[in-house]
C-alpha cells in the first residue's frame, strides 16, 4: 500500500466533502462563495502538492491495478488546472441560476476524481468506475441551471446516452474478460502478445473504440456533444470540453498504445477512418453555427480529430506532441469559454450575433478572444500553431501525408469560421454600448489562459520537453 | 557590425511593446516612438549594407528554438536566427526605408483617428514581422514570420473594421493567403522530411544534386504555393484589390512595397530549390507573366485610384515572378527595388489625394494640378518611372527583365511583357488626365496636405528617379558595382543597354501615354462610346473577369452549403421530427416520453448502426 499514489484523489474526495458538510452545518456557506474560494485554495495547493508526488511505474497501489506512472501525473495536473480555471470562471456565473452554490463546487471535485482515477487506472474495472464517477458527476452539473429546461434536458440526454455508451463498453470489457481471463491492463496484452487471436477480439475493439470515442466525442459518437455542451452551464461546458476529453484521452492513450498493441494491423483502419470522418464532420459543420457553445463544440469535436493523428502516428514523438497539444489546447479552450462566460454574465445570451461590436464595449475580451480563437486555428505566434506543426510534422514523418494534408485542409476551413466570430466581434455596432463589467476572478483566468497561450507559443521549448519526457518514460 | 543585425527587427517590436504597454494614451508619443525606432532599424540597415558591399561575407547566427530529441538522436529541430547576405540587407533597407517614411506620413494621414496608437503599433508589429522574415535563414521561421506579416495585414486591412467592406476584404485577404500557405506548410515539412533541414545554407548544400528529380517538382510547386498566395499571383490574386480597404498609407507599405514583394524574396530566397527543376522555372515564368497581362487589363477599366494602383501592383508582381522564372534573380529583385519605390509613391500621393477629396473614384476629382501641385507632379514622376519612361528608376528595371526575357529565349513572354508596358502608361496616363488635370469634376475643395505628408512624397520621388541608375553602365564604370553586387558575392554582372529592346519598351510606354492623351486628355475619341461598341469586354474587365463571383459562388454555396446540408443532416434529419423536447419537459411523465422522442432514439442509432458498420468492416 503506497498512499502517495492515490494522495490526490483522496485530497479531491475530502475537500469535496469538507464543502458539503460545511453546507450542511452553515446553510449561508451553501449560498455563498465562500465554497468556491475554498475550492480554488484546495486545488491550488493540490496543484503545488502534485510536483513534489513521485511518479514512475513503481508507483502502484492493490497490485498494480493502480499506477502514479509520469503519464497519470501529468494528466491529474491538467485536471487539477482545469478545475482551477472552472470553478474561478464559476463564482460569478452562478448568481442567477442558483441558490445552492457550495453543492456545485464540491460536485466539481467528484468529476475530478473520477478523471484522476481513469488516469491511474491500469485495470478495467478501476477505469470504468473512474469514468461512471465522472459522467454522473457531470449529470448533475450540466442539470445544475434547474430553471432552464435546456440545462434539464441537456442532462437527461447526457446520462441517457451515457448509459447507452457505457453499455457498449462494458460489452467490450466482458468480451476482453472472456477472452483473456484477465482485466488488468498488463495482464490482457501479455496474453495477446503469446499469438492467439479471436475474431471476437476485433469485436472488443471495437466496443471499446466506441465507448471511449464517446467521450472524447469522435465522429459518429459525437451528436451528444452539441446539445449537452449548449445545455450545460458555461464553467461546465468548458469543463467537458477540457477535462472530460482530456480523460477521454489517457484512457485512449493507454488502452492503444498498451493493451492493443498488438493488433495495430486492425483498429488503425478503423481509427484512420473515424479521425477522417471527424476532421471532416466538425470543421464543417461548424461553419453552420449561430451558438457560440455549439460552435465550440464542434470546434472541440474537430480538435478531437488533430489529436488523434498523434495516436495514429502511433510513435513516442506522435505521444508527446499529443500532450502538448493537450496542454494549449486547455489554455485556448479555457480562455475561449471564459470569454463566453463573461458574454453571458453581462448579456445573458451566447450567440455568436451576441458579439457584435464588442471591440467597443471591451477591448480586453475582444484581445482575449482574438488570442484564443487563433490558437485553437493554429495561427502564430499563439501555441496553436506549434502544437499543430508538431502533430503534422510526426504524421508526414510516420508516412500519413494524405491524413497530414486533410487535417491541414481541413484547418483551414476552420480558420474560415474562427474569422467569422471574430469578424462579428471586431466589426459592427451594437445598440447596446453599455460597457462590459467582468469580475476580477474570471479576469484573471482570462489573463493567465491568455498569456500561457502565448508563452506556450513563443518558447514552446520547455513544454515540448516536459512533453517528450512523459511520453518517453511510457513507451 | 553584422552582430547588431538582430536589432533591426528588434527595434520595431520594441516600439509596438512600448506603444501597447506605456503610449497608448498619448497619441504623439506613440507616433514618435514607432517613427524613431524605424529610424534606428534604418540606419542601422544602411551600416549593415554598406558593410556587406565593403565586405562581402555571409553571416548566419542562430539559437535552436525548439530542439525534440528521441532516443538521444534530433529528430526535429526549430532554428531562429538571422542570415545576413547582400540580398537580406538590400530588402532590410527597402523595407525599413519605407516603413519610415509611411510612418511619417501616417501622422499627417491618421490626425485625429480613433485609433491613432493602435495604429501605430500594428505598423510597428508589421516592420518587426516583415524584418524577421527577411533576415531568416530558414523555412521555418519564414513560414512562422509569414503568418505573421498575414496576420498584421488582416489587422491592418481592418483598422477600420466598423466598416463591414474592410471586415470582409481582411477576412478574404487572411483566407486566400491560407490556402497557399496550406501549399507552402506542407512544402517545407516536405523538404524537412527529405532533406532534414529547414535551413536555406544547408538545404542548399543537398538540393543541387537532385535537379530535376519528381520530389523536388512536387516540393518546389508546394512551396511556391506560398510565393502565390503572397504576391497575389493568379487564382489567389483575389485579395489584393480588397485589402485596399485598410488605410492608404497600409496599402503603400504592406500592398504595395514590402509584404506583397515578400513572395518574390521567398522565391529569391529559396533560388536553388525552384531553379533546380526546370519545369518549376517555367511554371513561375508564365503565372508571372499571365498575373502581370490579366491584372493590367483589369486596371485599364477601374474606376478607384486605389484599386487601379492595386491591380498596377498585381501587374508588376507578376513581372518580377516572371523575371525569376525566367532564371535572372538579379532583374527580379532590382524591379522590386525600384517599383517599391515608385509604387510607395503612388500609393501615399493617391493618399494625399484621398485625404484632400475625401473621395477615391477618379472621375470625382480633376483640377488638382494647381491646388496641390507637389502631390501631383511627384505623382506624375512616379506615374512616369512605373511606365518604365528614360531616365526613371522604372526604365532601367522593367528594360532589365524585357532583356532576359529574350535572352532566355521567352519570346512568347517578351512580347507579353512589351504589351504590358503599353497597358501600363495607358491606365496610369488616364488616371492622370481624368484624375489630376482638367476640369473639377466634382466640389472638391482639395488642398496641399501637411509637410509631414509631402516629405515622404518628395524623397520617394527622388528615389524613383535615381534608383535605377545602380544598375547602369555609366554606374559601373564610376564605381565598379551593379545590382548584382548588392546580391551576390561574385563579379558583377556588367550591365548593357540593348538599346533595340529599351527602344521598343519605350515605344510602347509612349504609345500608351499618347492614347491616354487623345482618349482622356483631347477626348478626340469618346471613351464612354468605346465602352458601348466592345460592351462585353468592358464588362468582363468591370467585373475582374468574375473570378471573385466564382470563388464566392464555390465557398458560399460549396464550403457554407456543405456545412449547412451536414448540420441539416447531423441535426434537424437525425434529430428526428421533435424540435421541442423543452416543451414536453414541462408535461408529466417526462423520461417516459422523451424515449419517444425521436432525438434521443435517433442518436442511439447512430451509434448502434456505426458500431454495426465498423463490425462487418472489422470481421470482413
Amino acid at each position: 500500500m503506497n498512499i502517495s499514489v492515490v494522495s490526490l484523489e483522496l485530497a479531491a474526495l475530502s475537500i469535496g466533502f469538507l464543502i458539503i458538510i460545511f453546507g450542511l452545518i452553515f446553510p449561508s456557506f451553501r449560498s455563498s462563495k465562500t465554497g468556491g474560494y475554498l475550492a480554488i485554495i484546495g486545488l491550488l495547493s493540490m496543484l503545488i502538492g502534485s510536483f513534489f508526488l513521485p511518479a514512475s511505474n513503481t508507483q502502484t497501489f492493490i497490485n498494480a491495478f493502480y499506477v502514479q506512472d509520469d503519464l497519470a501525473l501529468f494528466f491529474k495536473q491538467l485536471f487539477i488546472l482545469a478545475a482551477i480555471f472552472i470553478n474561478a470562471m464559476s463564482l460569478h456565473y452562478l448568481k442567477p441560476y442558483t441558490k445552492n452554490k457550495g453543492d456545485y463546487f464540491a460536485l466539481t471535485f467528484f468529476a475530478l476524481t473520477g478523471m484522476m482515477v481513469m488516469a491511474s487506472a491500469a485495470e478495467f474495472i478501476t477505469l470504468y468506475i473512474g469514468l461512471e464517477l465522472m459522467t454522473f458527476t457531470f449529470v448533475l452539473l450540466t442539470a445544475y441551471k434547474k430553471q432552464d429546461l435546456k440545462s434539464g434536458e441537456a442532462g437527461l440526454k447526457y446520462i441517457l446516452l451515457s448509459a447507452i455508451s457505457s453499455g457498449v463498453l462494458l460489452y467490450g470489457l466482458s468480451l476482453l474478460y472472456g477472452l483473456t481471463g484477465k482485466l488488468d491492463f498488463a495482464g490482457i496484452s501479455s496474453v495477446f502478445s503469446l499469438g492467439a487471436t479471436s475474431p471476437l477480439v476485433v469485436w472488443a475493439i471495437i466496443m471499446l473504440l466506441s465507448g471511449l470515442g464517446f467521450k472524447i466525442a469522435l465522429v459518429p459518437f459525437h451528436m451528444w456533444t452539441p446539445d449537452v455542451y449548449e445545455g450545460a452551464p458555461t464553467p461546465i461546458t468548458a469543463f467537458l470540453a477540457v477535462g472530460s476529453k482530456a480523460a477521454g484521452f489517457i484512457a485512449f492513450i493507454r488502452v492503444f498504445f498498451h493493451v492493443f498493441s498488438v493488433y495495430t494491423s486492425i483498429f488503425m483502419p478503423l481509427l484512420i477512418t473515424l479521425t477522417v470522418l471527424t476532421l471532416l464532420i466538425g470543421n464543417l459543420i461548424a461553419l453552420a453555427q449561430t451558438h457560440l457553445k455549439r460552435f465550440l463544440a464542434y470546434s472541440s469535436i474537430a480538435h478531437a480529430g488533430y489529436i488523434l493523428l498523434g495516436v495514429i502516428a502511433y510513435s513516442k514523438l506522435g505521444l508527446s506532441a499529443i500532450l502538448f497539444y493537450l496542454m494549449l489546447y486547455l489554455f485556448a479552450n479555457i480562455g475561449a469559454f471564459a470569454g463566453v462566460t463573461a458574454l453571458v454574465i453581462n448579456t445573458g445570451h451566447d450567440r455568436i450575433a451576441d458579439l457584435t461590436g464588442l471591440w467597443k464595449r471591451s477591448p480586453f475580451l475582444s484581445v482575449i478572444f482574438l488570442i484564443s480563437l487563433l490558437s485553437l486555428a493554429g495561427i502564430p505566434p499563439t501555441a496553436g500553431f506549434i502544437g499543430k506543426f508538431y502533430l503534422f510534422t510526426e504524421a508526414i514523418h510516420q508516412g500519413y501525408l494524405w491524413l497530414a494534408a486533410l487535417a491541414l485542409g481541413m484547418s483551414l476551413v476552420a480558420i474560415y469560421y474562427y474569422l467569422m466570430v471574430l469578424r462579428t466581434l471586431l466589426s459592427g455596432t451594437n445598440e447596446e454600448t453599455k460597457s462590459f463589467i467582468i469580475p476580477f476572478s474570471l479576469r484573471l483566468v482570462m489573463i493567465v489562459s491568455a498569456g500561457m497561450t502565448l508563452v506556450i507559443g513563443i518558447w514552446p521549448g520547455p513544454f515540448t520537453d516536459i512533453a517528450l519526457r512523459i511520453a518517453q518514460s511510457f513507451l | 557590425m553584422d552582430q547588431f543585425a538582430w536589432l533591426i527587427p528588434t527595434l520595431p517590436l520594441a516600439a509596438f511593446l512600448i506603444i501597447v504597454a506605456l503610449t497608448y494614451r498619448f497619441k504623439l508619443l506613440s507616433a514618435i516612438v514607432a517613427t524613431s525606432f524605424s529610424l534606428g532599424s534604418l540606419i542601422l540597415a544602411i551600416s549593415i549594407l554598406i558593410q556587406k558591399i565593403q565586405n562581402p561575407k555571409t553571416t548566419e547566427t542562430f539559437i535552436n528554438w525548439l530542439t525534440i530529441t528521441a532516443n538521444q538522436q534530433t529528430v526535429l529541430t526549430l532554428q531562429m536566427g538571422y542570415l545576413i547576405d547582400p540580398l537580406a540587407a538590400v530588402m532590410c533597407l527597402i523595407v525599413t526605408l519605407i516603413a519610415t517614411l509611411v510612418l511619417l506620413y501616417s501622422i499627417g494621414y491618421m490626425k485625429g483617428d480613433e485609433g491613432f496608437s493602435r495604429y501605430f503599433a500594428y505598423i510597428s508589429l508589421f516592420t518587426f514581422s516583415m524584418l524577421g522574415l527577411v533576415i531568416s535563414n530558414n523555412y521555418f521561421q519564414t513560414f512562422v514570420f509569414w503568418e505573421l506579416v498575414g496576420l498584421c495585414s488582416y489587422l491592418l486591412i481592418g483598422f477600420w473594421f466598423f466598416k463591414p467592406e474592410a471586415a470582409d476584404a481582411s477576412k478574404k485577404a487572411f483566407i486566400t493567403n491560407r490556402w497557399a500557405d496550406f501549399g507552402f506548410l506542407v512544402g517545407i515539412i516536405g523538404l524537412f522530411t527529405v532533406f532534414g533541414s529547414f535551413n536555406f545554407t544547408e538545404l542548399s548544400a543537398v538540393i543541387g544534386l537532385h535537379q530535376n528529380t519528381l520530389v523536388l517538382l512536387i516540393l518546389g510547386l508546394l512551396v511556391f504555393l506560398g510565393p502565390m498566395g503572397k504576391s497575389a499571383m493568379f487564382p489567389f490574386h483575389v485579395w489584393l484589390p480588397d485589402a485596399m480597404e485598410g488605410p492608404t498609407p497600409i496599402s503603400a507599405l504592406i500592398h504595395a512595397a514590402t509584404m506583397v514583394a515578400a513572395g518574390i524574396y521567398l522565391v529569391a530566397r529559396g533560388y536553388i530549390l525552384f531553379a533546380s527543376v526546370d519545369s518549376v522555372m517555367i511554371v513561375i515564368a508564365y503565372i508571372g507573366g499571365f498575373t502581370a497581362l490579366f491584372a493590367a487589363t483589369i486596371a485599364l477599366v477601374q474606376r478607384d485610384i486605389k484599386r487601379i494602383l492595386a491591380f498596377s501592383t498585381l501587374s508588376q508582381l507578376g513581372y518580377m515572378m516572371m523575371a525569376l522564372g525566367v532564371g535572372s534573380m538579379t532583374s527580379g529583385m532590382f524591379h522590386l527595388t525600384t517599383h517599391a519605390f515608385f509604387k510607395a509613391l503612388l500609393f501615399l500621393g493617391a493618399g494625399s489625394i484621398i485625404h484632400a477629396v475625401h473621395d477615391q473614384d477618379i472621375f470625382n476629382m480633376g483640377g488638382l494640378v494647381k491646388k496641390m501641385p507637389i502631390t501631383v507632379w511627384t505623382f506624375v514622376i512616379g506615374s512616369l518611372a512605373l511606365s518604365g519612361i528614360f531616365p526613371l528608376a522604372g526604365f532601367w528595371s522593367k528594360d532589365e527583365i524585357l532583356t532576359v526575357t529574350l535572352q532566355h529565349h521567352f519570346t512568347g513572354l517578351f512580347i507579353l511583357g512589351t504589351l504590358v508596358a503599353f497597358l501600363t502608361a495607358f491606365y496610369m496616363f488616364r488616371l492622370i488626365f481624368i484624375a489630376l488635370f482638367g476640369d473639377k469634376r466634382s466640389n472638391h475643395h482639395a488642398h496641399e496636405s501637411s509637410w509631414t505628408m509631402t516629405l515622404p512624397l518628395l524623397i520617394l520621388a527622388i528615389l524613383s528617379i535615381v534608383a535605377g541608375l545602380v544598375n547602369t553602365p555609366w554606374f559601373y564604370q564610376w564605381t565598379g558595382m551593379s545590382f548584382s553586387t548588392f546580391l551576390f558575392f561574385k563579379e558583377p554582372e556588367i550591365p548593357v543597354i540593348h538599346w533595340s529592346i529599351a527602344g521598343l519598351s519605350s515605344l510602347a510606354a509612349l504609345g500608351g501615354i499618347f492614347v491616354a492623351w487623345i482618349i482622356y486628355a483631347k477626348q478626340h475619341i469618346s471613351a464612354d462610346k468605346l465602352a458601348e461598341r466592345f460592351k462585353g469586354a468592358h464588362t468582363l474587365l468591370l467585373n475582374k473577369y468574375y473570378i471573385d463571383e466564382l470563388y464566392g459562388w464555390v465557398f458560399n454555396k460549396g464550403m457554407i452549403g456543405l456545412g449547412k446540408v451536414f448540420n441539416f443532416i447531423d441535426h434537424t434529419l437525425i434529430d428526428g421530427f421533435f424540435d421541442g423536447t423543452a416543451t414536453l419537459i414541462r408535461s408529466t411523465g417526462i423520461q417516459l416520453r422523451l424515449f419517444q422522442t425521436g432525438r434521443l432514439q435517433q442518436y442511439a442509432l447512430v451509434l448502434f448502426v456505426a458500431i454495426a458498420a465498423m463490425t462487418i468492416w472489422g470481421v470482413r
